[in-house]
């Protein structure tokens, strides 16, 4: 019987935030589009390393299996990325599959992403309706404002444009470009626009918009084609228009 | 004067509009979900949502409406709810778009629809081929501003366990487990409203999300409220299969005009641009003329196993048929179905741009749940509400496309405004509710955990889990036979005393996804019988349950609603009639106008 194909992967495991890592192996037999989640359910199924050692199953975070739900985020082969949509026959092997470095980590692959939820409270990224009774149809908005917002709206609030950011880190508490992209579609829209000040302000103080140093990592890493870098000059000008204008009318 | 509480279990749309009804009347919600509420299993919604606006100058009528779900529904739902949701949905497409749901577009500003399975009109709101993520986002954003001003608590990362039932059979709160720190706690409530959504993991495979296994429903279920239709699976015709998961070709690339068919010659060889239109088998456009592409799914669905299993037409002998969108203009493909374009090219490697999509229908949806009282999404315990998919009341025998969207949001909105209505009218709120009765739950629940994780055993809980999904996918979805649920209900009977001598890989206590499987198993073992019995006793075929050997719809003795019961550790069945008041059922036929 010919041998089965092997796929083998290295896992960075860590039992909770206070423990110390290290990295497992093993080797799993390889299936048509097996993506890294397969390899995950594999090992839950025969926790045993490469070296026959018997291990616990990976803790890690997934959901909907088809990069919408934004769960899934790990480093994988030292790419922030799905796990859902890598595909093992498009990644060296061994796979190395690790936790995202910039939220606290919970347990092996997962992480709390709490910081992006939090975010998107201070800077107020809501239309703020009256209430859900009948209150009859929305405003108008044009095909073209529309083609504008709906790819912002795609935010899976994965976190891989904050892992790829350098102004991301222990010394700075950038929201990040996901949060500053999500200004840009309230302040588009015509209720939103409203409230634009409001969400300016809140990020014009410590980790706001000016903290991006433009190293554009994070439109590369954006799982949904987001375009971030755009977002973040639109806005940065925004903010440094309304700055301006509030020094000049004292 | 006592201050009540409300609790929302499940942060998918129906649960979200529920906490933001009750936060709007200024009663406070706790709102618990498995994984952050942005991330819950609405967002793989794609199509759209239904409301008749007559937008496109059609008579399009929230009548109309009515007619096509209770049709389309084979005449098994109750239909006053149904008639108000329909009348309600234009409403609600509105409150979307008041919160700033980025729909698609006519030039005039206006919001655009598109056609759908089982309706004539263009009915559909839509945002792109992604509404469903668009549409929870917009709720979701609600609630955070809620949760900013004080009036929701989230409980993200907590699974459900079981509710907190006192002497009186009245809910006083929920059982929950932290999945972090795996510890287990009560949360005392007047009213605890559900929204649980589906349970494909019962299945093993299917569209839906790794939280969607029933274990809620089931765990309610066990606890003595009942369980209705459950034998009422929608599988959907079009799916990319998959091994960890079958991801949807959403009906809108039909409803945009996308064509079903497979070459005529079952040896062909040919790429499929170059079989001319002579040699192509639009099946679905010959059999169903009137409503071709787009007949309901339960219709497509059989169709297509139809033209595998017994015209043996397959794509290349496989269980696939072709679904071509490659004929439509890129810019409007780009504009109104990217988001699903771009799932079947980022895991197939295929732009369906250019070849046509192969696709297999998979498990999608669950038409039976949680049986609600018809008039305000009550349970039969007092306290406990549902609405969304993971209760039974608005689709029948079978879901339109497109009405999940609009029955989540309608039915979570009339659940928070009546456990409101509930829990101000109720004499004796919670806080009365005897301390002793909290402890003797949660202790109860954490012996379950104690000995999931102390017991020695030789079975895999994923193990016994995908044979489960086996059983289920190959004998209780499409085609159904009295001896295969036969075998298939011995079978889990079998699974359930394995689980017995289940052995968990993982004994600690920090975020240990395998205890919490293990306790998810056990529940969907539970349910599944309760589907299959359901499906074994129901000798008829309407809506997507269909026995050859009963090929047609039974009114004179199955027009009447499944209510399963949990009596002395088993599973009972006994019957309720269809409130027919509005629309006297007729016979249900797609390949002419109705």
């Amino acid at each position: 019987m010919a041998e089965t194909k092997q796929v083998v992967v290295k896992i960075k495991r860590q039992a909770g935030p206070k423990e110390p890592s290290r990295w497992e192996e093993f080797s799993l037999n390889w299936r048509p589009s097996m993506n890294v989640i397969i390899c995950l359910r594999d090992i839950a199924e025969n926790p045993v390393t490469s070296g026959g050692q018997k291990t616990t199953p990976v803790t890690y975070d997934s959901n909907c299996l088809e990069e919408i739900c934004g769960s899934c985020a790990m480093l994988i082969n030292g790419q922030a990325r799905m796990a859902c949509s890598a595909l093992v026959d498009h990644l060296d092997q061994p796979i190395r599959i690790e936790p995202l470095t910039k939220f606290p980590l919970v347990r092996d692959l997962s992480v709390d992403r709490q910081f992006m939820f939090d975010s998107l409270k201070r800077v107020k990224a809501w239309i703020p309706i009256d209430g859900t009774y009948d209150l009859g149809e929305g405003p108008r908005v044009s095909p073209e404002v529309q083609a504008k917002g709906y790819p912002l709206s795609h935010c899976i609030t994965c976190g891989n444009c904050l892992e790829v950011c350098p102004q991301v880190n222990q010394h700075n508490q950038f929201v990040g470009a996901a949060i500053v992209s999500q200004v840009r579609l309230f302040n588009m829209h015509p209720t939103g626009a409203m409230n634009k000040r409001e969400r300016l302000e809140a990020l014009m103080g410590p980790g706001g918009v000016q903290e991006c140093a433009n190293a554009q990592n994070c439109v590369k890493a954006c799982p949904k084609n987001i375009p971030l870098t755009e977002s973040i000059a639109e806005v940065n000008r925004d903010a440094w228009k309304q700055a301006l204008l509030g020094w000049l009318l004292g | 004067m006592r201050q009540p509480k409300i609790i929302v279990v499940g942060g998918g749309l129906a649960g979200l509009m529920a906490a933001i009804r009750a936060a709007e009347s200024g009663i406070p919600v706790d709102l618990f979900s498995i994984v952050p509420v942005k991330r819950s299993h609405s967002v793989c919604a794609q199509g759209g949502i239904n409301a008749a606006k007559n937008q496109k100058g059609e008579g399009d009528t929230t009548d109309k409406h009515f007619d096509d779900t209770i049709y389309g529904g084979d005449f098994l739902a109750n239909q006053p709810l149904v008639k108000r949701m329909c009348e309600a949905a234009p409403g609600i497409i509105d409150l979307l778009d008041r919160m700033g749901v980025m729909f698609n577009r006519t030039p005039e500003g206006l919001l655009d629809y598109r056609r759908f399975g089982g309706t004539l009109y263009h009915r559909t709101a839509f945002a792109g081929a992604t509404t469903g993520q668009q549409l929870l986002y917009a709720l979701d954003e609600q609630v955070r501003r809620h949760e900013a001003e004080g009036r929701v608590k989230k409980f993200e990362g907590w699974t459900f366990l079981s509710a907190v039932i006192d002497e009186g059979e009245i809910c006083r709160g929920i059982c929950a487990l932290d999945l972090r720190s795996m510890e287990v706690k009560t949360f005392p409530a007047d009213a605890a409203i559900f929204a649980t959504g589906g349970i494909g993991a019962i299945f093993g495979r299917s569209t839906n999300s790794v939280v969607c296994t029933g274990s809620a429903q089931s765990a309610l279920f066990q606890q003595g409220v009942d369980y209705a239709n459950g034998e009422f699976i929608q599988v959907h015709p079009t799916a990319i299969p998959g091994e960890d998961k079958l991801r949807l070709m959403s009906e809108s690339a039909r409803g945009e005009g996308g064509r079903v068919w497979v070459p005529r010659n079952p040896r062909e060889k040919r790429r499929p641009k170059d079989i001319p239109e002579s040699e192509r088998f639009y099946f679905l456009e010959e059999w169903y003329p009137k409503y071709g592409n787009l007949v309901p799914r339960d219709i497509a669905t059989r169709a297509i196993h139809r033209i595998v299993y017994q015209e043996k037409l397959g794509l290349d002998g496989q269980a696939a048929v072709y679904l071509d969108v490659s004929h439509i203009p890129r810019e409007i493909l780009n504009r109104k179905l990217e988001g699903i374009l771009e799932i079947y090219e980022k895991f197939l490697g295929v732009d369906p741009r250019e070849e046509p999509m192969k696709v297999f229908p998979g498990m999608h949806y669950t038409m039976g749940g949680i049986w609600v009282n018809g008039e305000d999404q009550a349970t039969n315990v007092p306290g406990i509400f549902a609405a969304g998919e993971c209760e039974y009341q608005y689709h029948g025998a079978n879901r339109l496309g497109a009405n999940s969207l609009v029955s989540c949001i309608f039915g979570g909105g009339l659940a928070g405004t009546s456990a409101v209505k509930y829990v101000k009218n109720l004499e004796k709120g919670a806080t009365a509710a005897a301390q002793a009765v909290y402890e003797s739950e949660r202790k109860r629940q954490e012996e379950k955990n104690q000995k999931l994780i102390s017991q020695e055993g030789s079975e895999n809980p994923i193990t016994i889990w995908r044979e489960l999904g086996d059983l289920m996918t190959e004998h209780v979805t499409v085609t159904r036979t009295n001896k295969n649920l036969e075998v298939a209900h011995a079978a889990i009977q079998t699974l359930q005393d394995r689980y017995k001598r289940i052995n968990l890989s993982d004994r600690t206590r920090w975020s240990n996804q395998t205890l919490n499987f293990a306790r998810e198993l056990e529940n969907m073992l539970i349910l599944s019988r309760v589907i299959t019995l359901g499906a074994l006793a129901r000798n008829e075929s309407r809506g997507a349950h269909y026995k050859p050997e009963f090929p047609d719809r039974d009114d004179a003795n199955w027009l009447k609603t499944t209510r399963a019961r949990w009596l002395n550790c088993d599973v009972q069945l006994s019957y309720e009639p269809v409130d027919i008041s509005l629309i006297k059922p007729r016979a249900r036929r797609y390949d002419a106008a109705k």
